[in-house]
């Protein structure tokens, strides 16, 4: 009974110990952020409404504080606030009838092949690539994506405000300022018409089934590596060459061999859906995904940065039942040593 | 010479030769236990066991690991975790044993604590056994920074700048003990060596010492009685085992041990395979880079009490800066532990609940030290920074109280 009580106590401080420095520290160290969703223009709405919140409140505060700085500098943030709420409100507007409308194929197929080929290669329509990664990446800053698989990967809403205004969609403005433009220009000034006739032509030509390695083919390794993918081969490096992706970046983005340890589902899903929301102001564009787009690539970084997990839980059932056995056959050992003791 | 006779078999050869006998009655089966004892006397070879977990699985980690920077990350993430059959399996056990050896050795520490077991002649043992906490410690620490991840990385960098608060030679010793102006292959290599070969071989030395030092005192027990081992011992072999207040190592004592150790191997290998995670900052996936910082730096769950004890005196006082009074700090917390058995001036050895204020000294210096562990990991920024302050303050106090609590108790008693 009293040994009973000592483990009690042990398992107590432990566990105490381990609550703190573990889920507590992180709750601490790690700020929740809102669940992943899908629909753009909703969350866009929620975001730019929350900062303008925020921004308010920093003003009350400023104005308790009554430092003239202060106030000035949160006055200016609050009108950025505004104004982006305005401006993001109006983009996903606009891009409602397009999305509503149903799309010609057929029209969108002369519309795609006469705007986008000049820059995107189609491989699957027979549009090859207009030059090699080294050239595009230096042409534009980042090697254009084939289209082929663009109809599948994104959300049908994604891929119309895309089209009209890539900077917005993507939320990488802040990227494109004083007098920078993103490589891709808007197609804004195009009937919604043509809009959602150019989407319809994408997802026509979309496969309609992807491994999880070209999805991520497709969404990720224009800009990330991912060493383990193919240790040996190489053929997982970005494919912009570092010196470029750097100069349109600020940064080489990391590779992403162990970033399902480091990082985790939960994160990746957040990050992958907004990068904005865990790094706020990064280079790293809104990709757009559907959710089982997405899946998928997280699918092929646990392939990848855990392999052997399979394996593990494989095998470990038996190692417990193993020890199970040891441990009962101890105790059983145990008592008939002890029995002549007391 | 002694006369040798020809053997009737190779156990009688040996024995001619290498005494076996004896030598087995004195280590296993006339090795006397006091038969009061509970599950935490069974610590001592709950930590055998893993140290000679981590020595195995060590032997296959070192055969594949690559101690340069530009490998090192690879080495473990791809080749052994990945390419080597069941290297997962031997470095999770590694990773794993590696935490898991400092829970048991602060159960052992703690428990030694609250039964006297560092009092009166028992001063080796205790002293033994905290210079092997402390090459244990820096086991952990050069081990941590092999895989080369960020965090190994910076913990590195963070320990290493410590000794530049030693004056006068501060600086060129951390150049001597990094091998280059930075952290770098140079001090990779030669963690790589500490870590492998050194350490280990000291720490078995110390093993050695800390055996030893059992045998003259002998073991201590719940009650801490006193026990004429001779005595005892005599009931025992004459067959009076019921009366007789100690047993043998081998088979008695063993035998609850390995009971024991059925039921930790199960915990140990649950971690192993299901959370392995528990023991490996998720930062620490991402590969070293000196450029960048991470957003928090902190050691891992075995130091963060030291570690908050360093940092918790965040402001100068006087002329004292806040870094060097903390670095102060941290060196008394680093050696108080070793001068236990002297700080306690109770003249007889007794558990703490035998010991009204005692009992309160050591359930305050468990709390001070989870606080202390769970701010050491907490940023340390607004009430945070306070609380870490207060803990580190206190746990200065509750050493420097020791003497009097002690005293105090044992005048109560009409001991002194």
């Amino acid at each position: 009974m009293r040994e009973l009580k000592i483990l009690a106590v042990v398992v107590a401080l432990t566990l105490i110990t381990y609550w703190g420095v573990e889920p507590f520290a992180h709750s601490q160290m790690h700020p929740h952020v809102d669940a992943p969703n899908y629909d753009f223009a909703q969350a866009d709405k929620m975001i730019t409404a929350e900062n303008v919140e925020k921004a308010k409140v920093a003003l009350e505060n400023a104005k308790k504080s009554d430092d003239k700085k202060a106030i000035k500098s949160a006055t200016a943030d609050l009108t950025n606030a505004e104004n982006f709420e305005k401006d993001t409100n109006a983009f996903w507007a606009t891009t409602k009838e397009a999305v509503s409308d149903k799309g010609n194929v057929a029209n969108g197929e002369v519309l795609v092949t006469s705007n986008c080929t000049a820059c995107h290669s189609i491989e699957s329509k027979g549009f090859p690539k207009v030059m090699d990664d080294a050239s595009a990446a230096a042409a534009y800053g980042v090697v254009p994506p084939d289209l082929g698989t663009a109809g599948k990967l994104y959300t049908k809403e994604y891929l119309a405000g895309f089209v009209m205004n890539p900077a917005r969609a993507s939320k990488v403005t802040h990227k494109f300022v004083d007098g920078r433009v993103h490589p891709m220009p808007g197609y804004d000034w195009m009937q919604p018409q043509e809009i959602a006739d150019m989407v319809a032509y994408l997802q026509s030509i979309a496969p309609k089934t992807m491994t999880d390695k070209e999805v991520f083919n497709n969404a990720c390794q224009r800009c990330h590596s991912i060493k383990y993918g193919d240790m040996k081969g190489g053929t997982m490096q970005a494919y912009t060459p570092d010196k470029d992706i750097k100069t349109y970046m600020g940064k080489i983005p990391p590779d992403l061999s162990q970033y399902i340890k480091s990082r985790g589902h939960e994160y990746i899903h957040e990050l992958v859906n907004d990068p904005q929301k865990h790094l706020e102001g990064t280079a790293m564009p809104r990709v757009g995904l559907t959710l089982e787009s997405e899946k998928q690539v997280v699918g092929y970084l646990e392939e990848v940065g855990d392999s052997k997990k399979a394996q593990r839980e494989e095998l470990g059932p038996k190692f417990l039942i193993y020890l199970a056995i040891f441990a009962i056959f101890a105790w059983l050992w145990k008592s008939k040593q002890w029995r002549e003791m007391h | 010479m002694a006369k040798f006779e020809k053997a009737n078999s190779v156990g009688e050869w040996l024995d001619q030769r290498l005494n076996l006998t004896a030598f087995n009655k004195v280590m296993m089966t006339e090795y006397w236990i006091p038969k009061d004892i509970n599950f935490l006397w069974a610590m001592g070879v709950l930590l055998a066991t893993t140290f000679s977990i981590l020595i195995i699985s060590g032997i296959f980690l070192m055969m594949y690991y690559k101690p340069d920077i530009n490998l090192a990350f690879d080495s473990v993430n791809y080749t052994i975790m990945q390419e080597v059959a069941y290297g997962w399996l031997f470095r999770h056990m590694h990773g794993v044993a590696a935490s898991v050896v400092f829970l048991i050795i602060y159960i052992h520490m703690f428990t030694g604590i609250y039964y006297g077991s560092y009092k009166q002649g028992r001063e080796m043992i205790w002293i033994s056994g905290m210079l092997l906490f402390m090459t244990f410690s820096a086991a952990g620490f050069s081990g941590y920074m092999l895989p080369w991840g960020q965090m190994s990385y910076w913990a590195a960098m963070v320990i290493t700048n410590l000794f530049g608060g030693i004056p006068f030679i501060g600086d060129a010793l951390v150049v001597w003990i990094r091998g280059d102006f930075n952290v770098a292959d140079a001090t990779l290599t030669r963690f790589f060596m500490l870590h492998v070969f050194l350490l280990p071989v000291v720490i078995m030395g110390i093993i050695a010492l800390h055996f030893y030092t059992l045998r003259v005192p002998h073991v201590n027990n719940q009650d801490s009685e006193e026990l004429d081992f001779d005595a005892e011992a005599e009931k025992y072999l004459s067959g009076n085992k019921k009366e007789s207040k100690v047993i043998p190592f081998w088979p008695v004592f063993i035998s609850k041990d390995l009971a024991v150790m059925g039921i930790f191997l199960i915990f140990y290998f649950y971690l192993v395979f299901f959370h392995y995670d528990f023991a490996m900052d998720p930062v620490n996936f991402d590969p070293a880079n000196n450029m960048v910082t991470p957003t928090h730096i902190y050691p891992e769950w075995y130091f963060l009490w030291s570690y908050e004890v360093l940092r918790g005196f965040f402001f100068n006082v006087g002329p004292l800066k806040a870094f060097d009074i903390g670095l102060m700090a941290f060196g008394f917390a680093n050696v108080i532990f070793l001068l236990l058995p002297f700080l306690d001036r109770d003249p007889k050895i007794l558990p703490a609940h035998k010991r009204p204020k005692f009992f309160i000294w050591f359930w305050i210096l468990m709390i001070d030290l989870i606080v202390l562990t769970v701010f050491g990991k907490l940023p340390p920024t607004g009430t945070n920074a306070y609380i870490g302050f207060a803990a580190a303050l206190s746990f200065i106090l509750i050493f420097l109280a020791l003497p009097i609590v002690s005293k105090s108790d044992a005048k109560k008693r009409g001991d002194v």
